[in-house]
């Protein structure tokens, strides 16, 4: 038991030590990673531990790093006061948005995310004189870190890649609290059986909303970071096609356990990196690999490697 | 604002509903009876949209797209069916979109492969072009053409599915699988029937469009989410639906337009959610047990 967590002691040792060591281009990919590891998993809050399948979570994203964004480029170039700002927005429109979504069911849930997801990339897109139109937001700064003693230089990718680390380490250790928490479990219970939990009393649409919100309040973190990062962003952050990677990300490492995601979504950044590297039908290949995953591995790679390891059937999503 | 230009606003969102429709049909035929939400439902649409640039610029004659380009649809539709489809048949919904959204990825670089990144171009018959008198109105010719052969398709598949047996044979599946199973209707074969006419469906779709906007990666995209608003507006599984929803939507992008003209995506969604929110399951759906 105490041996338990050694693997993650040695996985944060590792990604603490690997900037002494990796080249810089992979930093940018191993800092883009992160993100889009908090992005899956606080998206599989949503979608693994309370069984809602969510097509709109680019919206969050999106608001994340547009607001962040446009503090940074307009109002004040600070980092806590942009991040906090973004991440209050996003949460403040997950709040919204999940009012009505959590009204409605399995395939019918989905198209009511997936139809404010794209009223929010419309607004991205088309709203130019605020986010830049199809151009987005360009130049965004990345300003030092003002401690009261100390600043910390966020220029070089290396300590941006730090700074994200910290804070992705944060939210996975708050998210990992909250699905093991009483709330989790009943997060887990609205998932089994919906209709049984509202018979013995439990509102089952507060549990939804409050799983809504947190998930759109990380994913509106990972966003916030996304921004600066990249020092620029464009609508496509906010299209279908965004939310529907954490939906494959989660799929593809598994849903059911907590951090499976994020294999998940080293498999398919991994992917499009290297073979978009090799040749421009990078498409062709990550097509082939998705097919191949939902025929042959459904549990994802995590589930897989579980069920077999212990034996035990963790069972797919929505069954 | 004067009758003509009401009228030509009006012919403008009938001609976008009629191809909304073709495609949405078949969105809607293939999840009413396979219960498969298939995003690759636009990718079949930019085939055909590419076929017609290929076919007209070979043979520069359209009808031969007409023909031959939503066939060609079809018989991808019924490949795709037969190796990829059937195996995530009743398996959850997340698994059957990322099959499909796999499918999209390699349709994508399929016709990147062969056509390139370039935006292409195709032409209307000659017989098709130039304008024509209506009510005073004088409108392109092509776009009545389209919504002709909308109305046609609208009149042929209410024939197919309720006045002959193949259309009762769907109907029964898609109301209890194992009944129709039991009654000695081949399920397995009729799925891939009914896939392949809404790959055809899919095709046609693609061909009409071609001539009236540039043809295009990422097409496929932006048109499969327009394909499920339509669809989840009418209701999943209804072709009536289908063709409401793509008549609302049709006049909403062409007066939105007019007086909306930056933000009449929006309200496509907008309408989208509030339908939802009202009806979850669309205007005509049904109760699915």
């Amino acid at each position: 038991m105490r041996y338990k967590y050694l693997w993650l002691i040695a996985l944060i040792i590792l990604l603490i030590l690997v900037p002494l060591f990796l080249s810089k281009f992979l930093m940018v990919f191993l800092t883009e990673m992160l993100i889009m590891i908090l992005f899956a998993i606080s998206f599989n809050l949503l979608f693994g531990y309370t069984g809602l399948l969510s097509f709109g979570h680019a919206a969050f994203f999106s608001i994340g790093s547009y607001v962040t964004g446009l503090v940074l480029l307009h109002i004040y170039p600070s980092i806590p006061l942009a991040f906090a700002i973004g991440v209050v927005a996003a949460t403040i429109a997950a709040w919204i948005i999940g009012y009505f979504c959590v009204r409605l069911d399995e395939i019918y849930f989905a198209m009511l995310t997936l139809a404010f997801g794209m009223m929010v990339h419309t607004i991205v897109w088309k709203w130019d004189r605020l986010t830049g139109g199809a151009d987005g937001l360009v130049n965004i700064p990345r300003p030092n870190l003002n401690f009261l003693l100390f600043q910390v230089d966020l220029s070089s990718i290396a300590s941006y890649y730090y700074f994200t680390f910290v804070l992705v380490a944060i939210a996975l250790y708050v998210l990992w609290i909250i699905v093991n928490s009483n709330f989790g479990l009943a997060l887990r219970a609205v998932r089994e059986n919906s209709e049984r939990l509202q018979f013995v009393g439990i509102n089952v649409r507060r549990y939804r909303l409050i799983s809504f919100v947190i998930s759109g309040f990380f994913c509106g973190l990972a966003g916030a970071l996304f921004g600066p990062f990249l020092k620029s962003i464009t609508p496509s952050t906010a299209f279908w096609t965004k939310s529907a990677e954490p939906v494959f990300m989660s799929l593809l490492g598994g849903t059911k356990i907590f951090l499976a995601p994020a294999v998940g979504s080293v498999i398919f950044m991994y992917l499009k990196e290297i073979i978009s590297g090799y040749t421009e039908l990078w498409m062709l290949f990550l097509g082939a690999i998705l097919i191949g995953f939902v025929l042959f591995l459904p549990g994802g790679v995590v589930g897989f490697l579980y069920e077999k390891l212990r034996g035990r059937k963790l069972g797919r999503v929505g069954e | 604002m004067t009758f003509s230009t009401f009228f030509a606003f009006f012919l403008n969102g009938l001609t976008s509903a009629m191809t909304f429709f073709i495609i949405a049909s078949g969105l809607t035929l293939i999840y009413g009876v396979l219960r498969i939400l298939n995003l690759a439902h636009g990718s079949l649409f930019m085939l055909g949209a590419f076929f017609t640039f290929q076919l007209t610029h070979w043979f520069g004659n359209f009808w031969y797209a007409l023909i031959f380009a939503p066939f060609i649809c079809a018989v991808a539709g019924v490949i795709m069916e037969r190796i990829f489809i059937r195996p995530v048949y009743g398996l959850p919904i997340p698994f059957q979109l990322l099959l499909t959204f796999g499918l999209m990825l390699l349709i994508t670089d399929i016709v990147r492969i062969f056509w390139g990144v370039a935006f292409r171009t195709a032409t209307e018959p000659q017989v098709l072009s130039g304008t024509m008198n209506i009510f005073g109105v004088s409108y392109p010719r092509y776009n009545i053409f389209v919504i002709v052969v909308g109305i046609l398709v609208c009149i042929f598949i209410w024939i197919l599915l309720t006045k002959t047996r193949f259309g009762k044979m769907i109907r029964a599946s898609s109301s209890d699988r194992e009944v129709a199973n039991g009654l000695g209707i081949n399920v397995p074969s009729l799925y891939t029937v009914v896939f392949g006419i809404g790959a055809w469906l899919a095709g046609l779709s693609g061909v009409l469009a071609a001539p009236l906007r540039s043809i295009m990666l990422e097409m496929d995209v932006h048109t499969i989410i327009e394909a499920f608003a339509i669809v989840v507006i009418g209701g999943l599984g209804s072709i009536p639906g289908a063709l409401i929803g793509s008549l609302l939507l049709g006049q909403l992008n062409s007066f939105g337009t007019l007086y909306i003209p930056r933000f009449e995506m929006a309200f496509m969604y907008v309408l989208m959610a509030i339908i939802l929110l009202i009806r979850p399951k669309g205007l005509l759906g049904e109760e699915v047990s």
